[in-house]
């Protein structure tokens, strides 16, 4: 059997109902579905929302999770995003302990990375990051060194680039 | 009109062509009972013992009827009783309509008496199910189960409602059943592909299950064994559908499958997968099943495909439309050497006797398939006497065998036949038990009674738990744990303390001369029939194990 590793971001089209996301997530922990992330959140339906999920898996697992979730009642639409026509966005918190001798240098890294410092005091600030999940990697790569206190990431949002819609 | 929430129910429910509605009482159903009562004249009530009872009876309603079986509970332990019973039916793709009252909504969350979130409990065993706290979401909830229940690959929904809507009161307009969903169709190039690696084939076989049984394709699937003259092996849930004189069929596959099903299919250069999912009990080895063959797979539900074992080809479609589509394209063909090759195989098959036992299950099943007419229905429970009723029973139609196949329900049974026999009160109900799963269910005897139910109870007594005992007599060095409980249980006694008639038998004579008795009864009957512990399921290839590891003797 095929065992390669694919990453790969589903969006599904749910009715934005009560329990929605219960049966999306009882579904994947009852079938062994392991994922790396997932969101909920609005569209301009008010009656969809929108669950996308980071999914890292083999062609198989991801035709299981792709059939097996359409066959929910309130799965409306289940599609992958077409990696190199879509755009990814995630939003990062991180807290980092720092006194006035190390501010100046974080101010630099926070300044390349276009980030913002949201919250300062005395010993800590909290910084707010938003973009592709590999700029928010790289971003922490390099604060690794100082003393990151908490970390809070969104996961990906996604949505694939020109006016051709997916989903009912 | 204006009518209430529960009017509401059992009108749906006869716009729908229910009559027999299945279940128990209680606290927060009381205003669905009280509408049964007013109803009893077009909406029959049967009351079992216990609500997972009920639950299996509306299960073998549907299986021996093909109507959708409804059962009734109230909240709480009323709803979690029937979490057996709608898990049979998810995994047999059973369609049932599961109504539970509860709570008030106000005392909804708050743990009142009898609250139990049963939608979150049956969560993973339902198609889909409905919560129903406002009045004016029940009709649709109702006519959208009947719905979902039964398009595409079919299975149990559950509709919970609070008991203020089963009192409050609404405008209803009687309406028509929702059409079902649009069945997926095979495209024609997919159908001609297939035809041409059927047509090409030397040595093919055909492997199906419960989809054939569900999409009543059994006339389809022997047309095309004939034209194409290829055999044909079958799971447990499509068991009937060939007739067991037929030359091309191969029996039973998998763990305790023929010889010549599991051979031919591990010799085969072409496999045709007709609703089935290559399970574990089938496929037991998933990476060297039917190795030598190009595998086909059509199935109605799409996430069945390469599930379990990776197929060279696949087709959505149901598989009496896949059928009637192919045919047309088979060109008559000629695999007697082939076919023949499975049939010496096939002689293989002996009965298997254990010189130690006077009453052998085969002689049982046997004598039973010769002393009754061709109408009649077997259901069983779960466990050896399960499989030798499969392996022995000379039947040929689709609805006429009724048992638990993904979820194998000890207890499963006696509701089943009930189920069964209200659904077909002219056909005669044959239920084969074992002691182990008799007593898990065997209270529904007073159901039986009180119905009238001319069921016959087959009790295969060994005195222990069969199955696990036989695994570990093979598996575990005769360690026999928890399998020999010591029971004194005197079934033909307990029959009658039920109100039934009880007999026993312990040599074919006996047992010839008591099942005539039966039939001539027009209650319930269990016939006590004392087998040896020793008699195994043979032959048997054990878990993840080829063909090559099978036990034969």
């Amino acid at each position: 059997m095929d065992k390669v590793l694919k990453k790969e971001v589903i969006s599904i089209l749910v009715d934005n109902q009560a329990g929605v996301l219960g049966r999306v997530v009882s579904l994947f922990g009852r079938r062994g579905f392991n994922i790396d992330s997932l969101t909920v959140s609005a569209t301009n339906d008010a009656e969809i929302s929108r669950i996308t999920i980071v999914f890292n898996g083999t062609e198989q697992a991801l035709h299981q999770i792709l059939t097996q979730t359409e066959k929910l009642e309130v799965v409306r639409d289940i599609f992958t995003l077409d990696a190199g026509n879509s755009l990814y966005r995630e939003l990062l918190l991180v807290k980092i302990k720092c006194d006035k001798n190390d501010r100046s240098a974080l101010r630099e890294i926070i300044e390349i990375y276009r980030a913002k410092i949201i919250d300062l005091s005395k010993d800590s600030m909290i910084v707010e990051l938003t973009g592709a999940p590999e700029k928010l990697d790289g971003f922490m790569d390099m604060v690794t060194c100082y003393d990151v206190a908490e970390v809070c990431r969104t996961g990906i949002t996604g949505i694939e680039r020109g006016i051709q819609q997916k989903g009912r | 009109m204006k009518v209430t929430g529960s009017q509401l129910v059992a009108e749906i429910l006869l716009e729908h062509g229910v009559d027999t509605v299945f279940g128990y009482p209680g606290g927060t159903a009381l205003n669905l009972y009280d509408v049964l009562y007013e109803y009893r004249d077009k909406i029959k009530h049967v009351l079992t013992a216990h609500e997972q009872g009920a639950a299996h009876a509306a299960d073998g309603y549907y299986r021996a009827t093909g109507r959708t079986g409804v059962v009734f509970a109230t909240s709480g332990p009323g709803a979690t009783n029937l979490v057996t019973g709608i898990a049979t039916a998810f995994m047999d793709s059973i369609p049932m309509i599961a109504i539970t009252a509860n709570v008030p909504d106000s005392l909804i969350g708050r743990d009142a008496f009898q609250e139990i979130c049963i939608t979150g409990v049956t969560l993973p065993i339902t198609k889909h199910s409905f919560f129903v706290n406002r009045i004016e979401d029940l009709e649709n909830a109702i006519r959208q189960a009947f719905r979902i229940a039964n398009s595409g690959r079919k299975g149990p929904v559950l509709i919970d409602i609070t008991k203020d809507v089963t009192a409050a009161t609404i405008d209803y307009k009687k309406g028509k059943p929702l059409p079902l969903r649009e069945k997926p169709e095979a495209k024609d190039e997919e159908v001609a592909e297939i035809a041409e690696m059927i047509n090409q084939a030397e040595r093919p076989v055909i492997y199906f299950g419960g989809g054939v049984a569900a999409s009543d394709a059994g006339d389809e699937l022997n047309q095309l064994l004939e034209k194409a003259d290829i055999p044909a092996t079958y799971t447990l849930m499509a068991a009937g559908i060939l007739g067991y004189e037929n030359k091309r069929n191969l029996g039973l596959i998998g763990m305790h499958g023929s010889i010549a099903a599991n051979r031919a299919v591990d010799r085969a250069d072409l496999l045709i997968a007709l609703g089935c999912r290559f399970s574990d009990r089938v496929a037991l080895n998933p990476n060297k099943f039917a190795r030598k063959a190009k595998k086909v797979q059509v199935d109605i539900d799409k996430s069945e495909i390469n599930k379990n074992v990776l197929v060279d080809k696949s087709v959505i479609s149901d598989v009496k439309d896949f059928l009637q589509k192919l045919l047309p394209l088979i060109t008559k063909k000629d695999h007697a050497e082939w076919v023949a090759q499975s049939t010496e195989w096939k002689k293989k098959t002996g009965d298997v006797k254990c010189q130690d036992a006077e009453l052998h299950p085969s002689e049982i099943v046997t004598a039973v398939c010769d002393l009754t007419d061709k109408e009649t229905i077997y259901v069983t429970d779960v466990g050896q006497h399960q499989m030798w009723a499969a392996q022995y029973l000379m039947h040929d139609r689709t609805k006429d065998f009724i048992t638990s196949g993904g979820l194998g329900t000890m207890g499963f049974g006696y509701g089943a036949a009930i189920g069964a026999q209200i659904g077909c009160p002219e056909k005669r109900v044959i239920h084969f038990t074992g002691d182990g799963s008799f007593h898990m269910n065997l209270n529904e005897a007073c159901t039986a009674v009180s119905e009238n139910l001319p069921i016959i109870t087959i009790i295969m007594n060994n005195r222990v738990l069969g199955m696990v005992y036989q695994w570990q007599t093979s598996f575990y060095g005769r360690r026999y744990s928890a399998t020999t409980p010591g029971r004194k249980t005197d079934f033909p006694k307990l029959a009658e303390a039920f109100g039934a008639k009880g007999f026993s038998a312990s040599t074919p004579t006996e047992f010839e001369d008591v099942f005539k008795k039966a039939l001539q009864e027009k209650g319930p009957v269990w016939i006590d029939c004392a087998i040896a512990a020793e008699e195994r399921v043979l032959p048997m290839i054990p878990g993840g194990g080829t063909v090559e590891d099978m036990i034969i003797g």
